[in-house]
């Protein structure tokens, strides 16, 4: 096995660019400073690559079986007798599949930035940002044990948070940011009384011996039973609400939409490529625990991840802000990987959800960034998110246009692009598992053809509206990471993945099923072809048929009104019924009861205080009265 | 002579010189290089203890000296220090060094300001190091009563009425605690021999336990008084709010940890029967200040109430870990203790400092802070993200011993008690933010602020000097914690 100590370095780097440029960012020049961080962001990509390809390459190998390599790890706190947080990393196929995603990813964004951001106020604040989500992001995927996930999984949650609110002095910036904090803040905390339940019953955190066959979780008899599932089941259940939290799984999802308020790159490689997908990258950690001892939480999860993907597309398909859908795209995506981790079998070719999965992680990163890298660049032409505010751009981008329509080809889940393929196989292994969970995510598969050419046409064909400045093309800086991401997009379905990344470590065959894929296909095809009737020229039969189903077109255009029902719980129940009572009551009865024990203090003394006036002629009064009645007393009582 | 008796020494030095210098200018500079001292004195027994553990020494307390006091009574000036009390010590001298530059430039102190906070800095070194109940008792009021001078004189706000409240609440528990450290002393010999103070031959003998369900709560609740245990803290929003910067600092910083140490320290290790049977009243009692300061933060509009409750929150989470009573959550409590005071001594000096400037405190009135004073604004985010606990900052490395210790025990109360206190991190994600976003983002609300200066090299300094211990133990926090783990275990012993 090959040597992968230089893997440190990929965690190194990026902190201490992140460091520098946020200490020292103030006195060197934005340029600089952007410049900076791209140079430690592509050497880190060079090391990410260079891992892979010796680890894919026979460097992982042993015994026909991809091996778990730890290269490096220490004691970072004691915490128990047994149990301490460890600092390290992992080298599996997984977390070298993700640190390609990663890196590539990170890389074009960084690019990409240095024309996006150009000249904006805080140009150095917001590459230290990204070095410090970087450095997060890469040191959850390589993380040797779940505390130390968990570490930098509220590392990336902090990153984000700045990320999203850089543009501070905007009111729905700061908002949004503060909301994408505290609901997956409130996800995570779900996932912190998992792992104390989990770590409690197996007594380790280390990833290598909870997912061994023979560890302690997967021989553990599930321990005492609660509300009808076993402990080891809540713990799982739990974990996965932080994964649920973070990949923005319904109901936890309200949070994604509005983080499309940070700035588009941002939105890119955060809340569509990476961040986002580590809820699954969770589950796919931990798949074997999930499989052998929570079937029921596996079962949920699929179940979360289908519902998930379909409300999102419904959505998707009446919003008109284009960051917005492509939001709702993301969620919906998600979705499909989370489902097709909840319908995976273990080992062989029965876990072809699992390989599918992480393959569709693998793909949608590609396509998606460059959705959201392309939606930037459009932004960027037109100085506006909304859809009615554009049209015929294709004249005025060209390279962008290009690309957009390959991402969007790609999405639709039409061959030979990289979509397909992995679409494909979800739909396999969900065909194999549960004919109703098959069936919404082939209506799913419909529906994202639909609303992403209803994007692609409104955008790029449509009127021509006259732009106040005629939009040009973005400068290459913006357009070369765009033609990459499309090669990426294009020819990730040729990777053998089945080969790569499986659930048991063991390479396997497959192969397309075409009584499944050519369905699909026809699908993709009729979404595309009913977005073209609609959109491709403008025309009434949009608002007629949003207006034939007013009821449900408005409950999907108010995104079935969860942001509501949220802010009813925090404003009205959290607020209103908690915490100002519980305010009022410190003020008023405990701090009430203490103020009126000094007041009977001092009015007691008050009552008093006469007693020790001073005057003479009173005491002498008092002395004699108290001697006569006492003299009374004595003679004639006693 | 121990080195530990130059801690009450130099203070005490400081205060002379004090005395014979003309202005409050000249007293500030003194204050400041007598302060400084101390922190080089303090980071040499910090460094003297590792070498003594790493020489292979096992002693619970090391570096002791004994000097008779008071014959009769059997009292000792008796000082030694272990991991806790050490790292308790080092607190002290950074949070008073900081609150030393935090009140640089204030303009209506005088001299003898400094020589109150310095003598109120000397009650917390000797509480720390004396191992004689008397003496402790001795030290603690030491640092209380300046206090109502502090507060009373140099004060905002309702300022007598503060300083008599939180004066008056903390007399209670001085004599609540009276009655308990006596009671402990007469049943100090419960075979006959002579009576004691010293804690560590009292640790050796076991107090009777009709003696101990007596004179436990009296101890516990006294000392909780001070740690803010519910319901009796409402001196805290008050006392905070209209005290001056440094005064907040201290107080809070090291003054509320007084309570923690003093409460495991003495009431537990001592009367270590009593407090396992009456443990589950002051878990619910320390639950219930977990979670109510947090909701009590949320709806706050002054920047020292919100940190006032916060620190309700943070304090009742130290006595809830200590309550929890084995050497994870114990651990977790003496870093908490120190983690907070870390941050909420750095809370109250930037408030001081942005009040400063604004000459507001109703987080309303302000707004877009971030864009004139950035330092200030980035100290104050980090210090709220070691408040909620982010990784990489010290709060993290508190709770998460505090948690998972508190979840070690097997029983369904404790359990059910740890998942409402690890409630508290999304509350208390939720006020932070809040003010964040209110005070530091946004546009500018007030014109007048536009033209604010950011920090100046002194407030720089306080800031610096706090957050650097803050990211320390944040990141490397291996070497605390070992240290602390160690020295935890013999006051667990007793208990288990």
């Amino acid at each position: 096995m090959a040597d992968f100590g230089y893997t440190l370095w990929i965690l190194i780097l990026p902190l201490v660019t992140f460091v520098i440029l946020g200490l020292f960012g103030m006195k060197i020049k934005g340029r600089m400073a952007g410049l900076t961080g791209t140079a430690s962001l592509a050497v880190i990509t060079a090391l990410s690559y260079t891992a892979a390809i010796s680890y894919f390459t026979g460097g992982g190998l042993a015994d026909g079986v991809y091996q778990k390599i730890i290269p490096f790890n220490s004691v970072w706190l004691n915490l128990t007798d047994h149990l301490h947080i460890d600092m390290g990393i992992l080298i599996d196929p997984i977390s070298v599949m993700m640190l390609v995603v990663i890196s590539t990813v990170s890389l074009m964004v960084h690019i990409y930035s240095l024309g996006y951001m150009k000249g904006e106020k805080g140009f150095e604040r917001y590459y230290a940002f990204l070095s410090l989500f970087s450095f997060a992001m890469l040191g959850l995927v390589l993380a040797t044990n779940i505390f130390q996930m968990y570490i930098f999984w509220e590392l990336v949650g902090v990153s984000s948070y700045l990320l999203i609110g850089f543009y501070y002095d905007r009111p729905s910036a700061v908002a949004a940011s503060k909301k994408a904090f505290i609901v997956t803040r409130f996800a995570d905390m779900g996932f912190l009384v998992g792992i104390l339940l989990l770590s409690f019953t197996t007594k380790t955190f280390d990833f290598v011996s909870l997912t061994a066959l023979d560890g302690p979780a997967i021989t553990s008899t599930g321990g005492a039973l609660f509300l009808g599932m076993s402990l080891m089941t809540w713990s799982m259940l739990l974990i996965f609400i932080g994964g649920a939290g973070k990949s923005a799984m319904f109901p936890l999802h309200i949070w994604l939409p509005d983080a499309m308020e940070g700035p588009t790159p941002v939105s890119a490689l955060i809340h569509a490529a990476t961040m986002v997908v580590a809820g699954v990258y969770l589950v796919a950690r931990l798949f074997p625990v999930y499989y052998f001892t929570a079937p029921e939480a596996l079962h949920i999860i699929a179940w979360v991840g289908a519902l998930s993907s379909l409300l999102a597309a419904i959505i998707a398909t009446t919003q008109t802000d284009i960051k917005r859908v492509l939001a709702y795209s993301t969620i919906s995506q998600i979705g499909y990987m989370i489902f097709s981790l909840g319908v995976s079998g273990y080992g062989d070719h029965d876990g072809l959800g699992f390989m599918a999965s992480n393959w569709h992680l693998f793909n949608h990163a590609m396509f998606k960034a460059l959705l959201f890298l392309g939606a930037g660049s459009v932004i960027h032409a037109v100085h506006s998110n909304y859809m009615t505010d554009m049209g015929s751009l294709r004249k005025y981008l060209p390279v962008t246009h290009i690309t957009f329509l390959i991402a969007c080809l790609t999405i639709a889940g039409l061959p030979p692009l990289s979509g397909f393929f992995s679409k494909d196989e979800i739909l396999t292994a969900a065909f194999h598992h549960d004919k109703i969970l098959f069936a919404i995510e082939y209506a799913v598969a419909g529906l994202t053809a639909f609303y992403m050419f209803r994007l692609y046409f409104s955008i790029f064909h449509g009127v021509d509206r006259h732009y106040h400045h005629t939009p040009h093309e973005s400068p290459a800086v913006m357009t070369v990471p765009l033609i990459i991401l499309a090669f990426g997009s294009v020819f990730a379905g040729f990777l053998p993945f089945s080969k790569l990344v499986t659930s048991d470590g063991v390479p396997f065959e497959s192969h397309i099923e075409w009584s499944i894929a050519i369905p699909s296909i026809l699908i993709g095809l009729a979404g595309i072809t009913v977005a073209w009737v609609m959109y491709r020229k403008e025309n009434a039969l949009p608002d007629k048929i949003a207006s034939t189903f007013r009821l449900s077109y408005r409950w999907a255009y108010n995104k079935f009104y969860f942001d509501e029902m949220y802010i009813f719980v925090t404003k009205k129940i959290i607020f209103k019924h908690i915490s100002h009572p519980v305010a009022w009551f410190d003020r008023h009865i405990v701090d009430g009861t203490m103020d009126g024990i000094a007041w009977v203090t001092q009015s007691v003394s008050s009552m008093i205080k006469g007693f020790q006036s001073g005057q003479l002629q009173k005491y002498g009064y008092v002395f004699v009265t108290g001697a006569v009645a006492l003299a009374l007393l004595f003679i004639y009582i006693l | 002579m121990s080195i530990l008796t130059w801690l009450v020494i130099i203070p005490l030095l400081t205060i002379t010189g004090i005395l014979f210098v003309k202005d409050a200018r000249q007293a500030k500079i003194v204050s400041a290089f007598g302060m400084g001292i101390q922190l080089i004195v303090s980071a040499v027994i910090v460094y003297s203890y590792v070498a003594l553990r790493n020489a292979g020494v096992t002693d619970e307390m090391v570096m002791i000296s004994s000097y008779e006091w008071f014959r009769s009574l059997n009292i000792y000036y008796t000082v030694g220090v272990d991991g806790i009390s050490v790292a308790m010590i080092a607190l002290t001298s950074v949070v008073v060094f900081a609150g030393i530059f935090a009140s640089w430039e204030m303009d209506d102190l005088r001299k003898e300001f400094f020589i109150s906070l310095i003598l109120l800095a000397t009650g917390v070194f000797g509480f720390f190091i004396s191992l004689d109940l008397f003496t402790m008792f001795l030290f603690y009021e030491l640092a209380v009563i300046p206090m109502y001078i502090l507060i009373g004189i140099w004060g905002s706000g309702p300022k007598e009425y503060a300083a008599m409240k939180l004066t008056l609440m903390l007399m209670g528990g001085s004599a609540l605690l009276m009655v308990g450290l006596f009671g402990i002393y007469f049943n100090s010999a419960p075979d006959g021999g002579e009576l004691t103070f010293n804690i560590i031959e009292i640790s050796k003998i076991t107090i009777p336990i009709e003696a101990q369900r007596w004179f436990f709560p009296f101890t516990f609740v006294g000392f909780g008084v001070l740690g803010a245990l519910f319901p009796l803290h409402t001196w805290s929003p008050d006392g905070h709010s209209s005290a001056p910067t440094a005064v907040s600092m201290l107080h809070a910083g090291v003054l509320m940890k007084l309570g923690g140490y003093g409460a495991f320290r003495v009431a537990m290790f001592l009367m270590p029967e009593a407090a396992n049977e009456m443990a589950w009243i002051f878990i619910i009692l320390t639950t219930i200040s977990v979670v109510y300061g947090a909701f009590g933060a949320i709806v706050q509009k002054d920047l020292k109430y919100i940190n006032a409750y916060s620190s309700v929150s943070h304090c009742g989470m130290v006595l809830f870990a200590v309550l929890m009573m084995n050497r994870t959550a114990m651990t977790g409590a003496v870093i908490q203790m120190i983690s907070h005071g870390l941050m909420t001594a750095l809370f109250f000096a930037l408030i001081g400092m942005i009040y400063g400037r604004t000459h507001t405190r109703m987080i309303n009135e302000m707004g877009g802070l971030m864009k004139v004073i950035p330092f200030l604004g980035v100290a104050y985010v980090i210090a709220g993200l070691a408040s909620l606990g982010l990784p990489g900052l010290s709060g993290f490395v508190a709770e998460m011993n505090i948690f998972f210790g508190a979840f070690e025990h097997p029983d369904t109360f404790r359990r059910v008690a740890t998942i409402i206190a690890v409630s508290s991190i999304v509350i208390t994600a939720v006020y932070i933010l809040r003010v964040i976003a209110i005070l530091l983002l946004g546009s500018i609300r007030d014109h007048h602020f536009d033209l604010l200066d950011d920090a100046k090299w002194y407030e720089k300094l306080s800031i610096v000097s706090l957050l650097a211990g803050i990211i320390y133990i944040g990141m490397a926090p291996l070497h605390l914690s070992d240290i602390i783990r160690e020295s935890v275990m013999p006051i667990v012993d007793k208990l288990l």
